[in-house]
């Protein structure tokens, strides 16, 4: 009896210990695990392949080491060793000592307009993306792509979370986006055999780069009222049916076009979608999607949701609401697509079928619906997922089937559902716990 | 790109062609109508989409395949003696037997623990177990395709110059039959009665003393079932099995199963069949890369006029949201 009492009040010690080691990081603002973070980060452009040859390791692994654990699981206490050295005690440490200074300075921050503040802390981010990515030109792929998937995920949050409806046709408005940008930047930039002769000089390039991606989200737009037009008639799952005819037009579309090669795909991109231009397009989308989605049409769209005709009843225009949300999403979607196809500067039509359609699907209802923030779990999630467990081969697609089915038992909302991001609130400085003021 | 089939048969009478592909969409469309009967009867009635029934389509056939090349090697290990055509009757039977256990089980593991969830997130564990279907099987049986033991020799009859083999009318009889089978089920037992009823209103109906889940896994298992009747006569037809040959099935099945409207065997059927003789006719008179372009586009033309399929019923407001 006496033991087990002692047990239970040093395992209340330890609990207690541990709680006390704990609480400080409840007051670190985001601005400190940003230092924090950009320490560690730093730690491993500096000694980080030095410490990877001297645990064994051929190079810093690149993903958190989960494929060098996979392959050779011999390795595994080494890796787990190299992640704690360089990211888990650095940021740990880095953070829990600049408290006070992190917290002034995201005070003196605030007292800046919110833009300002948002931006700061976007600087400090990409820094630290940058820092973590240039090790390795493996990173900077997986990073783009990942950002990439959060802009397709987030905008189909947009019609299936927020709008309520089940929209198949996501790959389908990737693809209009992605061959409009595609053959705008080929044919006015790149000799190639599309439009003859470069028309403009490449030096102009970059800078209509933007314009392109915007008119293939457009033109994404575009094809989404083929979509929205019979179906926003009325509501049911017509809308599902019909946007996955409308994937199967697409893609047969595109197949016969010879004019963009058909089925042997478009290549040659021009390689402008770099790290920074895919970071900033990556913010603009969650900036005008989190703002549109807390704006009064955000609103609306959340009331057709719910119930479609006490909405109409309290004067929402049910039908322009869901039209306008439809074409924002599929615009967001076709400049993912333009996006995608100059980060891998190759697209050919079965880059975007049902294949795709499954792990954007997954993405958000694995994230969460109706929420920003689940929308990025989520693509960050399945995405390093997918490229962590790669090395299991076919396995992979057993493993993420099942972890989402998993999910969707135990949270059938996904993980992070329902939830603002509210910017001011994420960006604030913590002077005191939470929870005491 | 290929020229359309008309020219290359230029010496042909128009009518004879008309029959030749006729007959050609009738087998088309009867994978069509038995997978997108499974769709419609799992929409109708729990109102979920079950997405992962063109793999259990795939599963049946694998099935069926195992089933026959079990029954091959009891026929010539002589034990009893079995003609090809009972092997196949047997394989068709035992397989549909098996594949609704195949059914009964996805609606346990994906659909039943999310009865109360959002309608997408049981579409989505549909997915996923689809997904599952095809790893497992390539995890299995390997990267390899496997060819369906050809059961019944082929007898091609010449009537007037339009040739039609036996395994096609037996394929188009077969899920005829099937169909009618189904429609009477629904119609005559007390079973589909629940079930007409459940479709009619999701909500009330278990309170009358229907017991739900025993509803919901019949509606799971008389799906699969004609899913692997429709893998194996799929393997009669097209003797090449892979793992991802039910993909393309079932989502072009799930089209015709709304398309055929909520709640009809008959409107499924239909629908199942049409999805085919468009399919079929658009290669006839266009190029055959153009096929989906323009099915999928008459489809959404069709839906445009008639949002609610052919036999649906207009805006329910009982609709489970």
């Amino acid at each position: 009896m006496g033991g087990e009492r002692g047990n239970g009040a040093n395992s209340e010690r330890g609990r207690s210990r541990f709680r006390n080691l704990w609480k400080p990081y409840s007051r670190v603002p985001l601005l400190g695990w940003f230092f924090g973070a950009l320490v560690a980060v730093t730690l491993e452009r500096l000694a980080g392949t030095p410490l990877a040859q001297f645990l064994g390791l051929q190079k810093i692994p690149v993903l958190f080491g989960f494929s060098v654990m996979l392959k050779n699981p011999v390795l595994i206490p080494n890796v787990i060793l190299y992640t704690l050295i360089i990211y888990g005690v650095p940021t740990a440490v880095a953070t829990r000592l600049c408290i006070p200074l992190a917290n002034g300075i995201a005070a003196s921050l605030f007292r800046f307009p919110m833009a300002v503040t948002a931006a700061a802390h976007l600087a400090l981010l990409y820094a630290i993306l940058h820092v973590w990515a240039e090790i390795s030109d493996y990173r900077v792929l997986v990073l783009r792509l990942t950002l990439i998937a959060v802009m397709l995920t987030l905008s189909l949050n947009v019609i299936n979370g927020y709008m309520g409806e089940f929209s198949c046709s996501h790959p389908g408005f990737m693809a209009l986006g992605a061959y409009c940008a595609s053959v705008l930047t080929i044919g006015l930039f790149v000799n190639a055999q599309l439009l003859g002769t470069a028309s403009l000089p490449a030096a102009l390039g970059p800078f209509l780069f933007p314009v392109a991606l915007i008119l293939g989200g457009l033109v994404a737009s575009f094809g989404a009222l083929f979509v929205a037009i019979p179906s926003f008639r009325t509501r049911g799952d017509y809308l599902a049916i019909i946007s996955l005819a409308f994937l199967f037009i697409v893609k047969s579309l595109i197949e016969n076009l010879e004019f963009v090669r058909g089925p042997r795909g478009l290549s040659g991109q021009p390689d402008w979608a770099d790290l920074p231009t895919v970071f900033l397009w990556t913010v603009l989308c969650v900036w005008s999607i989190n703002n549109f989605v807390r704006s009064t049409i955000g609103k609306a769209l959340n009331a057709v949701r719910d119930n479609e005709m006490a909405a109409d009843a309290m004067t929402v225009d049910t039908r322009r609401t869901k039209m306008v949300a439809f074409l924002f999403g599929a615009f967001w979607a076709g400049v993912a697509g333009g996006l995608f196809a100059h980060v891998m500067r190759y697209v050919n039509p079965g880059n975007f079928g049902i294949q795709n359609l499954a792990e954007v699907l997954a993405m958000v209802y694995f994230g969460g619906l109706n929420s920003v923030y689940g929308s990025i779990v989520g693509a960050v999630s399945i995405s390093l997922l997918g490229e962590a467990l790669r090395p299991l081969e076919i396995f992979k697609w057993i493993i993420i089937p099942l972890l989402l089915i998993l999910v969707m038992i135990f949270r059938p909302t996904g993980l992070i559902a329902f939830r603002d991001l509210d910017v001011a609130n994420l960006l604030k400085p913590k002077p005191k716990p939470d929870g005491e003021g | 790109m290929s020229r359309p089939a008309f020219v290359e048969s230029a010496g042909i009478e128009p009518m004879v062609i008309f029959l030749q592909n006729l007959v050609n969409a009738l087998q088309w469309g009867s994978f069509y109508a038995l997978i997108a009967l499974g769709y419609s009867m799992v929409y109708s009635i729990l109102m979920l989409f079950n997405f992962a029934h063109g793999d259990i389509f795939m599963v049946g056939s694998y099935i069926g395949f195992g089933v026959s090349m079990g029954l091959i090697a009891l026929a010539s290990s002589g034990v009893v003696a079995l003609p090809n055509w009972l092997i196949l009757v047997l394989t068709i039977l035992f397989s549909m037997f098996l594949t609704s256990f195949v059914g009964m089980i996805v609606e346990r593991v994906g659909y039943r623990p999310l009865r109360d969830a959002p309608r997408a997130s049981a579409a989505i564990t549909g997915l996923m177990i689809g997904i599952i279907l095809e790893t497992g099987n390539l995890a299995l049986l390997g990267a390899r395709r496997v060819s369906f033991p050809s059961l019944i020799e082929t007898t091609t009859y010449n009537v007037s110059g339009v040739f039609v083999t036996n395994k096609k009318i037996m394929i188009v009889l077969v899920s005829l039959l099937l169909a009618l089978a189904l429609h009477q089920f629904v119609r005559r037992t007390k079973w589909g009665m629940a079930m007409r009823a459940m479709a009619f209103d999701f909500a009330v109906v278990p309170l009358m003393g229907v017991p739900l889940n025993t509803m919901a896994a019949l509606t799971f298992a008389l799906g699969s079932a004609l899913a692997a009747a429709a893998g194996i006569l799929f393997g009669v037809a097209y003797p090449v099995l892979d793992p991802y040959m039910g993909i393309v099935f079932g989502w072009k099945a799930f089209v015709a199963a709304i398309l055929g409207g909520r709640g009809s065997v008959m409107g499924a059927t239909l629908a199942g069949f049409l999805l085919g003789f468009t399919e079929i006719f658009v290669a006839m008179i266009f190029p055959s890369t153009l096929r989906d372009l323009i099915a999928y586009s008459i489809i959404l033309l069709i839906l445009a006029i008639r949002p609610h399929g052919f036999f649906g019923e207009p805006y329910s407001a009982r609709l489970r949201l």
